[in-house]
């Protein structure tokens, strides 16, 4: 929490973004866990829940940035873990290509993470937020090329 | 009701992974249920596992969806905290009196919020942890508890009333009556109370309970658990150090004959491997040693893991070892302990050590024995006989997972959905009688209506409110577009709620509704089923998650998470205007079963079928029924199973449901669940409703050891041809082990050699003492209660010779005779021996015909080329396509008594296909905009369920259209299908964006501000 107070000294009206496509079965259940068990992360972030991360089209991953999220989160069950047997190594491929495609467009590899979350892993959740809130803090908004 | 009337209802005790399979299968096919479970929640010891071998699952993840599945079925009434008192009756009619335990809390009322534990004062270990962790006086056993109730434990409580004051639901109430007594009518009864764990203190010698880090591998389970006491960090106890290397000891308390249970336990081998593995995962660098006697990794897959953990893991293994006993080093609490490499001894020092504890019968087995007069075995679990292995001793009550002896969660889950098809057909009769369905009235029309929104926010008592500033939120909410109306409840999942959300739906004519609460994934049903009374489709529905992903999670930032609270309803009501209701497709149901294989497990999947009252075809390759069957003499109990082969058939051959079709094959598979058409060879054509494969194995034809050449070297089952003739001659006979399996080409262990090598050799000294026997083997692995003729044998003076694959032994020809040497590695010496049979125990190999059917059925193979499940765990019958299951050595090598619990297994799964006159799909599935599709085929090939499948519309040319009844509505092939052609219903694209923009908006407004 130390370095996030110091990054709200030196942007005090900055607080980031995140949108995160969570499948039903593991993530999404990994973020209830999390509550149930009173674990604390910035409110930062806004849950978009699907059935199964191979749901994820990578249009809309690119759509929350245009809309001015800063950072994107896809979270899947473990490998091996879906629910519908391999919708998570879709995942997987699609985010390999994402990666590469929003380096290209200039956003930080920090603002994009694809997250396998399990059920049982409610701390890794809290986790993971917390420390993308970090990295996006460091990292400011993203710059409006051509806004 | 008189003496003989049956009674349509079905009594499950225990609520482990088992006990929750046969309640769901028997409930799935038309029976009400009753589930017993002592604890406060059903999930057994699954729930307190990490994760789960040989996939490495989250164990919670599968476990989850199978709680709530039985918590909210409509024909299963929950019986948690309670005991059962009393039987009396008999088969098809007993009355049970059972008494609940009072949890002082109203179950009405709780809504399992939790906020009274959070106050309570008193802290103390929870049993759940295993006494790892603190918990409270009030309680629920774990987080994903069902029901979701809470219990106070009266023991710990010391009445301070802090619980009932913070208790907004007025849940609480000291006064209760101890317990309650009830009684039920029920047609049968099964037995699913699991098993305990060995309590490792009772071996001193390893000082658990005296040496702090020396824990049982049940509590080294819970530490590696993300929800575990450590928060899944490895820690030593006495110093909360990471360790560096840590020691696993096998077989504490099972294979011991300084304790009762001379018996293998069965799946710590395996448990401990996994352990190892997660163990070395969470912690880099660390070092793990496990110390065997035998490694009995024998299941499916098994024997690939061992090596897994062995070469990329690097955990060290040291067979034939019994460690004697553990030494702590007092300065630094360090543990010491001496085992034997090869031929010497060692010591060596650990940081930690993990005991692994086997299983012992329940505490409540003696007393259950006793209230219904059922034989236990020598050891306190059920007894079973081999031939039927779900019959207790007393008619109608049947018995399924490790009470009837240690398994796995796979074979406890197979043998329990077997004990409810036996259930199932005693109460063919009766089945639907004590169901009510459901009547919904009917579905308002809302197409081309403007949404009319009700938003529903919940303080759920303090939980949020204390929190969330809720009025704020509905005020906000009352704002958003399409919104009507709003209000904030206490409890929105209260009784009075529901009637309250049914009346607004009325007076304001709501056709949306949105809830702002807890979790979809355990109230979203429930909503669900509201809006359903009222008249809306159940898609009509959405929920805002402001409790578990918000208020808890931002206790401190108030102001933010009113914020937050309010973009989530923001989003809610964005993706509600987008509804639309969704039909729910009535696939009608053939009622036939099609069963390829007429073998032992085909036979008698398909009698089980025709008893339940369905019509059942089954196609067999030869001429003639009973397959690897007509083969075998005497079992591992010493019985002739001829005689039960022979009754199978005439049973099969008397049942007009059954039409057996011999010297025959399936030729095309057309169709699905419910309505399949199958064509075979001969040209016969029959429509069915569900399939069983039951294709079997083949024995392995062994090349090596002179198998061929020579005539003294024979194949084990010639063996058990001669000594069935009497035929046997020989002054000494060696057994090779694992001739076939365990090697490059067949990883796996075929699971019954061992067994099978140690009936024949107790044949042999009991028939012909003059002969002497040999078995030279790799591992002993005759798990569970196996291991006793495993004893038997070296009692007998069978004598038992180790080798390593690497210097396999060598059998010479010398004439008409034959030698046989082997590089013995308990004493590290080259043995030679002059046995007149080298007898080669052949690998079970998957049959070669399972491509062909794989391919016909579309359903999949694993490497080796069995059939592989949907689940390794939790389905070991189903396919991952509805309406095709499988058993037997289709499956993998297995037992007689496990291919027969199977084959029960899958006759009550297809039970649950069959019993209904229709099947309803889910609305949640995905669709092809016909004009779209260019028919590349491309959903085809990634759907895991044979959803899509291409159809020539007009000559020449294909569009896929997708089967709503197979669809799973995972919506992958939406974002894969290359011209956009695919629509996930609920999940549209457009459903989506809007709560991206709906999550995003303040920003855009403010920008939009700046600017
Ligand atoms: S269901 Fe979780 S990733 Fe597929």
């Amino acid at each position: 929490m130390a370095e996030q107070s110091e990054a709200k000294q030196d942007q005090p009206s900055y607080e980031p973004k995140i949108v995160a496509f969570c499948c039903n079965w593991c993530s999404y259940a990994g973020a209830d866990l999390a509550g149930t068990t009173r674990m604390q992360y910035p409110p930062n972030v806004r849950i978009v829940r699907v059935m199964c991360s191979g749901r994820v089209d990578p249009a809309f991953v690119l759509k929350a940035f245009t809309l001015g999220a800063d950072g994107v989160i896809v979270a899947g069950c473990h490998p091996s873990d879906c629910h519908y047997i391999n919708g998570n190594e879709k995942t997987a491929t699609r985010g390999d290509f994402l990666e590469e495609f929003l380096e290209e467009t200039g956003i930080e590899p920090e603002r994009f993470r694809i997250e396998w979350i399990a059920g049982s892993e409610g701390q890794k959740f809290a986790k993971v937020i917390r420390e993308m809130v970090s990295d996006l803090e460091q990292l400011g908004p993203i710059a409006q090329e051509g806004a | 009701m008189t003496k003989n009337e049956r009674v349509g209802a079905v009594l499950v005790i225990g609520g482990g992974p088992a006990g929750m399979q046969a309640a769901l299968d028997l409930a799935d096919s038309g029976f009400k249920v009753y589930l017993l479970e002592t604890t406060p929640s059903i999930g057994g010891t699954m729930s307190q596992l990490d994760k789960t071998f040989p996939t490495n699952d989250c164990s919670m993840c599968i476990l989850s969806p199978k709680l709530v599945a039985t918590g909210r079925h409509e024909n299963v009434t929950m019986l948690t905290y309670s005991v059962l008192k009393k039987v009396e009756g008999q088969a098809g009619n007993f009355k049970v009196t059972l008494a609940k335990y009072s949890r002082y809390i109203v179950e009405e009322k709780c809504t399992g919020c939790g906020v009274c534990a959070e106050h309570c004062p008193i802290e103390w270990s929870s049993a759940f942890d295993r006494e790892l962790a603190p918990a409270k006086a009030i309680y629920v056993p774990f987080p994903q508890a069902v029901p979701l109730i809470y219990t106070i434990d009266r023991g710990l409580c010391i009445g301070c009333g802090i619980c009932e004051k913070f208790c907004e639901a007025e849940a609480i109430k000291y006064d209760m009556d101890p317990d309650i007594e009830e009684t039920i009518d029920v047609g049968a009864i099964i037995l699913a109370p699991g098993y305990d764990v060995y309590n490792s203190s009772k071996k001193v010698m390893y000082g658990h309970g005296t040496f702090p880090n020396v824990l049982s591998n049940i509590e080294f389970e819970r530490m590696l658990s993300a929800s575990g006491p450590t928060e899944g960090h490895v820690i030593r106890p006495s110093d909360g150090d990471v360790p560096k290397n840590i020691a696993f000891i096998q077989c504490v308390g099972s294979r011991d004959a300084q304790t009762p249970n001379t018996y293998c336990s069965s799946y710590c081998c395996m448990a401990a491997l996994k352990q190892a593995v997660i163990a070395q995962e969470h912690v880099p660098g660390l070092k793990t040693t496990i110390f065997f006697m035998d490694t009995r990794a024998f299941g499916k897959e098994f024997e690939e893991y061992l090596h897994r953990a062995e070469d990329e893991y690097g955990v060290r293994m040291f067979r034939n070892n019994r460690i004697a006993k553990v030494q702590e080093n007092p300065g630094t609490s360090d543990l010491v302990l001496g085992f034997i490499d090869g031929a010497d001894i060692e010591d060596e020092t650990f940081d930690m050590v993990v005991l692994a504890s086997g299983a012992t019968p329940p505490e409540s087995s003696k007393a259950l024995a006793k209230s219904l007069g059922m034989n236990m075995n020598k050891f306190g679990f059920c007894e079973t006989d081999e031939l039927a292995p779900v019959d207790t001793s007393v008619p109608g009550i049947y018995v399924c997972g490790a009470f009837s002896g240690p398994k796995d969660i796979p074979d406890s889950v197979a043998q329990a959905s077997g004990a409810a098809g036996k259930a199932a057909a005693l109460l063919s009769d009766e089945r639907g009688k004590l169901v009510t369905k459901k009547e919904y009235p009917e579905e308002k029309d809302v197409t081309d209506k403007e949404p009319r929104i009700g938003v529903f926010v919940c303080h759920c008592g303090i939980n949020i409110g204390s929190v969330v500033d809720v009025p704020g939120v509905m005020e906000y909410a009352s704002k958003l577009p399409g919104v009507v109306y709003a209000e904030e409840n206490l409890y929105t999942c209260s009784q009075d709620t529901q009637k309250k959300i049914k009346e607004m739906i009325d007076e304001h004519d709501l056709n949306r509704v949105v809830v702002a609460s807890c979790t979809p994934r355990t109230h979203e049903p429930l909503f669900q089923n509201t809006v359903r009374e009222a008249g809306l489709n159940k898609y009509l529905f959405e929920m805002a998650n402001i409790r578990d992903q918000c208020s808890w999670v931002h206790r401190l930032e108030p102001e933010a998470a009113t914020e937050k609270s309010k973009d989530l309803v923001r989003m809610a009501v964005a993706k509600a205007s987008m509804l639309e209701p969704l039909p729910q497709p009535k696939i009608p149901v053939t009622p036939a079963a099609l069963v390829i294989g007429g073998g032992l497990s085909g036979m008698t999947a398909a009698l089980e079928i025709a008893k339940a009252g369905y019509e059942v075809h089954i196609v067999e390759k030869e001429k003639e029924l009973g397959g690897h069957m007509r083969r075998i003499h005497h079992t591992l109990a010493g019985v002739n199973p001829q005689e039960t082969l022979a009754n199978l058939k005439k049973d099969l051959q008397d049942n007009t449901n059954v039409t057996i079709h011999l010297g025959e094959t399936v030729e095309e598979v057309k169709g699905y669940i419910g309505n399949f058409e199958t064509t075979l060879k001969g040209g016969e054509e029959i429509k069915h409703g569900a399939v069983v494969v039951a294709s079997g194995a083949v024995e392995y034809e062994p090349t090596e050891y002179l198998c061929g050449q020579h005539p003294k070297v024979i194949k084990q089952t010639d063996l058990g041809d001669m000594l069935a003739k009497g035929e046997l001659d020989a002054k000494a006979v060696a057994i090779i082990q694992c001739v076939g399996s365990r090697n490059e080409e067949h990883p796996n262990c075929s699971r019954i050699c061992c067994s099978t090598a140690m009936a024949n050799a107790l044949k042999i000294r009991e028939e012909h003492p003059e002969t002497s026997v040999y078995i030279l083997f790799r591992d002993i692995r005759t798990f569970g209660f196996a291991e006793e003729n495993y004893n038997e044998a070296a009692r007998q003076g069978v004598r038992f010779l180790r080798y390593d694959p690497e210097s396999p032994p060598k059998v010479r020809a010398d004439g008409d005779g034959i030698i046989v040497e082997i590089d013995e590695k308990f004493i590290e010496e080259t043995i030679t021996i002059r046995p007149d049979y080298v007898v080669l125990n052949a690998a079970v190999h998957p049959n070669p015909d399972n491509k062909d059917i794989a391919q016909k059925l579309k359903v999949p193979q694993n490497e080796e080329g069995f059939f592989l499940e949907a689940h390794m765990k939790l389905r070991p019958v189903d396919f991952a396509t509805d309406g095709i299951f499988l058993c037997g050595l289709a499956h993998s090598p297995r037992l007689i008594d496990e291919s027969i619990s199977q084959a029960l297994a899958a006759a009550a799964r297809v039970n649950t296909v069959l019993s209904k006159p229709f099947i309803e799909g889910e609305g949640v599935v995905s669709v092809v905009d016909e004009e779209k599709c260019i028919g590349c085929g491309r959903c085809v090939d990634l759907c895991e369920y044979g959803a899509p499948r291409l159809e020539e519309v007009s000559p020449g040319v294909f569009k896929s259209k997708v089967n709503e009844a197979l669809c799973k509505g995972c919506g992958s092939c939406v974002v894969e299908c290359c011209s956009r052609a695919i629509r996930s219903k609920h999940f549209r694209s457009d459903q989506i964006i809007t709560m991206i923009e709906a999550a995003l908006a303040d920003d855009d407004e403010e920008r939009e501000a700046k600017a």
